[in-house]
């Protein structure tokens, strides 16, 4: 049989940024009619090198062949000249717009005026002849997120695209919805296209690629026909160590259920219900890892007993005292300390001063009577100085000086910031949200040991992570969260990895078997 | 005299036309640099050097469409200092769309008594634009006074109406426009130049907030009087909410308020007492009712008050 | 970099000045001469400018106290006149009462009044998510036309030949600090909220509230900052400040309430000194220390450009042109720096 052509070449495509090369002389090429898989971690530079192709990035060395012929990528429009269509794993669809304006959006029309209706009947021609339905008439945020990413397609078919790339389109689907999508990209090969697919996850890249190439830290690792490779050998590739999950841990000393939610219902900012009836329960002594695809309810979790989200139903029983929508300051005052996801935006004010921050959270414990001025009105400056001082080196936070602007320190010494500020109340229970994310190795560990030295103190920590490996390694008993509800609680020293991958994609314990 | 008369009704009707006129330039331009994301707090301080800049050179040339033209101009130029602070620099659009109202408050004033008006003088005055009769069609009973017999911005202004619509839903730039106040980051992966369709619009917004300040010195008046645009600027700002961005509902708001002055003027001119001060406050009561009635519901630009950074 | 830019803008604005002024055939040398000397030259020329002084420190105070937490209170013109004219009705009506009764009587309800009037597009803002800019500024209107319709009719002076109220009081006019001068006890007001203002932001757990909700609201709400009481609060301070101004106005400088003043917009009691609150507020760089600085440039000017209309012919609203001007050379140049920065490190 012969060989399909090789429609897209990148030969030595090599892209750095400061402090870091995405893309290593990366060689890389696709053929006409094939699905070819990208697979990697996060940060194995799979993105940036379809950027790249996609004319978002300029290649720092390297060229790049379409169709046998030489091309330099200056813009996203000459990808699209070149027939390239890119579906990025944050849709840029604009919501109040109706699909067929989305789709026809930056497209020239003779003399400006649009011809709404003519497009509406190539949209439905296009989604009839590749098997995605949507009414072009329906307003974007009407539409689910699958038929969202059909709409995606859609503007990439519109505009000629016969070479597809999708970036991690599945982490956003649901089951059903993914094998719709595989179906589609199967009927779009069959008629051949071209689809360079993004992704980490081992299953789908078994399932739906021709061919497979493995990029780990910016360097290509190997390329191979996926028919040819097993689940097992790639994640070695990608990973290229055995997987080590389990640490060293000291058998939790249990104590009384100090943090208690009671079937707690929350809607979120969408006004959709994002936590259903959900309940736990965290006693001293322990780490309850909740894991959980991001966005099933977490955030709306930890922002309800944080107290800035309204819980609609339910109790937080915080030391057996109801605490249900008590305000920020009151949970604090019972001995909470909360660790929240967004750093920046949430956990701390960036335009003002390391040590503002560090005792913002409690301004009445460092005021005192002034003449008939009561406690609470007064700054006492030189007691906020002293704590300030503390806890800077306590924590070894790195910044110029107390009064240094909090935006000028870096990502882990902010986190650093926070935790300082959250431990030095000795809570008894912590809630902390994603605390490792985007951090490195040396800031991750530290955090990491943190934690372990407050549960072995007696705290109870209820720590929210994406990082399945982080929940793994800290936690003493796992619950993984599906939309809104708690699939199941598993101790930690006996979780099968496959069987939480059920429950973090719907399955609830009940049904697993084994 | 009675108030239900004939001719009351007429003179109120022509009225209100004329006086809603500056306010339905001054917020179609508003709803166009809304539309993209920009919130123009300028439009006061454009109108008074409009009026300003407009009148001196109708004063010195002797020509009333050369002072319109040139309050376009300035109004233009301005709204490309709002479009530099607030979209190339990233101001925070109140801050900067409040130091063009004070540059434009200040400078109006300055530059009428350097060139035109010393202290102490008696205020020159110009003849203003005079009602253009539509042959024909101004003998209709009602609707010819009204809509068929004024000065040539208020044809202007109602021809507008249906072109701004026109452009808003019909065509590439008016979709580009609203992409880009809606969601940026996807108007600029579809290939759109953000930047260049927001300048574009402040100067569309400047000029004719610009042609709406000529209005006051030159079809409602005779001369320029400081801060004579009396904050009607700031019923343009609050009518682009209360109509949801819509040129033809911005023509019935501009009605509305241009009724209610008329109704003042109207009452004025025909010898009728009424506490006519507690009339001029309810434009801007109005206003604020508007605006807490519209908070929940209205549909911003999703975009609105944020400067667009794209992310290398 | 809070004072460097500010200074700056002054220096670029005095050279835009010049131009101005060149404009006017006068030499601007002479111009600027006649216009720091008519300001400050002479003992007569600082008590006058320190009087001009007093009402703008005090709008520029409650102006800076607002933005501090990101309030865009716009409306210091219109809480100056609701002071003003709660105060005329205490200070007409209680004719024989004694000064130590009535002078802190009538700052009270010129506090108050303004106060309240701040409060409501306080909770606009808090409650139904209306833009704060806008309220603001239309209730200046409002008050504006209502003083109008009150002095020209229910409490129009029958005796006088312009609309305004009767005299107030003997009682209630601020008394001179120096005889033969006009600066009055209005200047001490001033200078104690200039300073109450300092040790607030400075030095009450409130002020790094202020700070904090002004910085970031939903952080500060997370810190269990309650963001709608510090909002409202500062409101009512920042109105009640601009109120006192009124008083002041009313009691120090015109005797009587006036109505609509000479430039449109304007109250002829309150004559733009709202309006230059914001001004004064923004050049100062909101701080404690920098409002008083930027007050007394303006007054400054103020005085100034009269003088040198008078000695050299350059229409007095220069001052007024200046605003503008500076205010626009420091948003320039405030900017101009996030982006150089912003350049350098993207």
């Amino acid at each position: 049989m012969r060989r399909p052509p090789v429609v897209v070449k990148m030969v030595g495509i090599t892209k750095k940024f400061p402090g870091v090369i995405a893309n290593d002389n990366i060689n890389f090429e696709a053929s006409k009619g094939e699905i070819h898989a990208l697979l990697g971690e996060n940060g194995a530079g799979k993105t940036t090198l379809m950027n790249v192709l996609y004319g978002l990035y300029r290649p720092d060395a390297g060229e790049i062949y379409i169709r046998g012929k030489k091309v330099i990528m200056r813009s996203p429009n000459d990808a699209v000249g070149q027939k390239i269509g890119m579906i990025h794993q944050h849709f840029t669809l604009v919501p109040p717009f109706t699909v067929t304006q989305n789709i026809i959006l930056g497209l020239r029309f003779p003399k400006g005026v649009l011809k709404v209706e003519q497009a509406e009947k190539r949209v439905v021609e296009l989604s009839k002849k590749y098997g995605l339905k949507v009414d072009p008439r329906a307003q974007i945020w009407q539409l689910s997120v699958g038929e969202q990413q059909r709409v995606e397609i859609l503007k990439a078919l519109y505009r000629g695209a016969e070479i597809l790339i999708l970036d991690e389109p599945t982490s956003v689907l649901t089951p059903t919805e993914t094998q719709d999508l595989f179906k589609t990209l199967r009927s779009l090969a069959k008629g051949g296209a071209t689809i360079v697919y993004i992704s980490h996850k081992l299953d789908e890249v078994i399932e739906i690629s021709d061919r497979v190439t493995v990029l780990r830290d910016g360097k290509v690792v190997a390329t191979k026909r996926t028919s040819a490779t097993n689940k097992r050998e790639l994640a070695r590739l990608m990973v290229k160590r055995e997987v080590i999950f389990r640490l060293k841990r000291p058998k939790a000393k249990l104590g009384r259920p100090v943090l208690e939610i009671k079937k707690v219902s929350a809607l979120s900012d969408r006004k959709l219900l994002a936590l259903k009836e959900i309940s736990l329960s965290v006693c001293e002594g322990e780490i309850l890892g909740v894991a959980g695809v991001a966005g099933n309810g977490q955030r709306e979790l930890a922002e309800v007993i944080a107290g800035v989200r309204k819980a609609a139903g339910g109790k937080v029983i915080i030391k057996g005292e109801d605490m249900t929508n008590r305000s920020p300051s009151e949970i604090v005052e019972a001995g909470v300390g909360r660790i929240p996801e967004d750093r920046i935006g949430m956990g701390l004010i960036t335009d003002l001063s390391v040590k503002e921050n560090l005792v913002m959270e409690t301004l009445q414990d460092f005021s005192d009577r002034v003449f008939f001025f009561p406690k609470g009105v007064f700054l006492n400056h030189a007691a906020i100085d002293n704590h300030a001082d503390e806890l800077i080196s306590e924590f070894k936070v790195i910044t110029p000086s107390k009064e240094a602007l909090t935006k000028t320190l870096s990502g882990g010494n902010l986190q650093r910031l926070i935790l300082a500020r959250v431990l030095a109340r000795n809570p008894k229970i912590l809630i902390a949200s994603e605390p490792t994310r985007g951090l490195d190795v040396g800031a991750t560990e530290y955090i990491r040991r943190k934690l372990l030295e407050q549960k072995k103190g007696g705290a109870a920590i209820l720590l929210i992570s994406e990082d399945l490996e982080e929940i793994l390694t800290l936690s003493d008993r796992i619950a993984v969260m599906y939309e809104g509800k708690v699939m199941g609680i598993v101790p930690a020293r006996k979780a099968k990895i496959e069987g939480i991958g059920m429950m973090m994609a719907g399955t609830p314990l009940s049904k697993i078997k084994g | 005299m009675e108030i239900l008369t004939y001719t009351f009704f007429v003179t109120f009707l022509a009225m209100t036309f004329r006086m809603a006129t500056p306010i339905l330039l001054g917020t179609l331009g508003e709803a166009f640099c809304e539309r993209s994301g920009v919130l123009n707090l300028g439009i006061e301080g454009n109108m008074l050097m409009g009026a300003s800049i407009g009148f001196m050179v109708a004063y010195f040339t002797g020509n009333l469409w050369l002072g319109v033209l040139a309050g376009a101009f300035i109004g233009m130029l301005m709204g490309l200092l709002m479009a530099f602070l607030s979209v190339t620099l990233g101001a925070r659009q109140h801050v900067a769309g409040l130091g063009i109202t004070f540059l434009g408050m200040g400078l109006s004033f300055f530059l009428y008594r350097l060139f035109v008006a010393p202290e102490g003088g008696v205020p020159p005055t110009i003849t203003p634009f005079r009602p253009i009769a539509i042959p024909g069609l101004s003998g209709i009973p009602v609707l010819g006074p009204t809509l068929f017999t004024q000065p040539a911005l208020v044809y202007i202004g109602l021809l507008l109406v249906p072109i701004v619509g026109f452009v808003f839903y019909r065509t590439t730039f008016g979709l580009k426009v609203t992409a880009v106040g809606q969601n940026p980051k996807a108007a600029d992966t579809a290939g759109i130049n953000v930047f260049r369709i927001r300048y574009l619009c402040l100067l569309v917004a400047g000029a004719l907030a610009g042609i709406a300040g000529a209005w006051f010195s030159m079809v409602q008046s005779s001369q320029f009087l400081p801060g004579m645009t009396m904050g009607r600027g700031w019923v343009c700002i609050a009518l682009v909410i209360f109509a949801n961005w819509s040129p033809y509902r911005i023509l019935g708001g501009a009605l509305l308020f241009g009724g209610i002055d008329a109704l003042q003027t109207t009452f004025a001119a025909l010898g009728i007492a009424f506490p006519y001060r507690i009339l001029q406050m309810l434009p801007y009561l109005f206003t604020i009712i508007i605006l807490v009635a519209v908070a929940r519901r209205a549909t911003y630009p999703a975009a609105l008050l944020q400067p667009y950074r794209r992310e290398e | 970099m809070r004072i460097l830019w500010p200074v700056l803008s002054i220096l670029m604005a005095l050279g835009i000045g010049a131009i101005l002024i060149a404009a006017a055939g006068v030499n601007p040398l002479t111009g600027y001469y006649h216009l720091f000397y008519g300001a400050l030259g002479d003992i007569h020329a600082i008590s006058e400018t320190l009087w001009r002084f007093t009402p703008l420190l005090l709008t520029g105070t409650a102006v800076a106290l607002a933005f501090q937490c990101k309030f865009w209170n716009i409306g210091a013109e219109g809480q100056m006149l609701i002071g003003a004219t709660v105060a005329t009705f205490f200070a007409t009506s209680f004719i024989g009462a004694p000064s130590w009764f009535l002078i802190p009587l009538v700052i009270v309800a010129g506090f108050l009044a303004g106060a309240l009037w701040a409060a409501i597009p306080a909770i606009l803002k808090a409650k139904f998510g209306v833009d704060e800019v806008v309220t603001t500024l239309l209730g200046n209107w409002i008050i504006l036309y209502f003083v109008a319709y009150l002095v020209e009719g229910p409490w129009r002076d029958p005796t006088s030949m312009w609309p305004e109220s009767p005299a107030i009081a003997d009682s209630a006019v601020f008394p001179r600090l120096v005889s033969g001068y006009r600066i009055h006890i209005g200047f001490i007001i001033a200078i104690f909220f200039a300073i109450l203002f300092f040790i607030v932001l400075r030095k009450t757990t409130w002020g790094s509230q202020i700070k904090a909700v002004g910085a970031n609201p939903r952080a500060a709400g997370f810190m269990g900052i309650k963001v709608t009481r510090v909002l409202i609060t500062v409101a009512i301070l920042s109105g009640g400040i601009a109120g006192v101004a009124g008083v002041n106005e009313l009691c120090g400088t015109h005797f009587h309430m006036k109505g609509l003043g000479f430039f449109g917009g304007t109250g002829e009691l309150s004559w733009g000194y709202g309006y230059a609150g914001v001004f004064i507020a923004m050049l100062g760089g909101l701080s404690a220390i920098g409002v008083p600085l930027a007050a007394f440039f303006m007054a400054t000017m103020i005085q100034g450009s009269r003088a040198m209309y008078r000695a050299t012919g350059v229409p007095s609203p220069f001052f007024y042109a200046m605003e503008g001007i500076i205010l626009v050379c420091l948003l320039l140049g405030i900017f101009l720096t996030y982006y150089r920065i912003r350049r350098v490190k993207g």
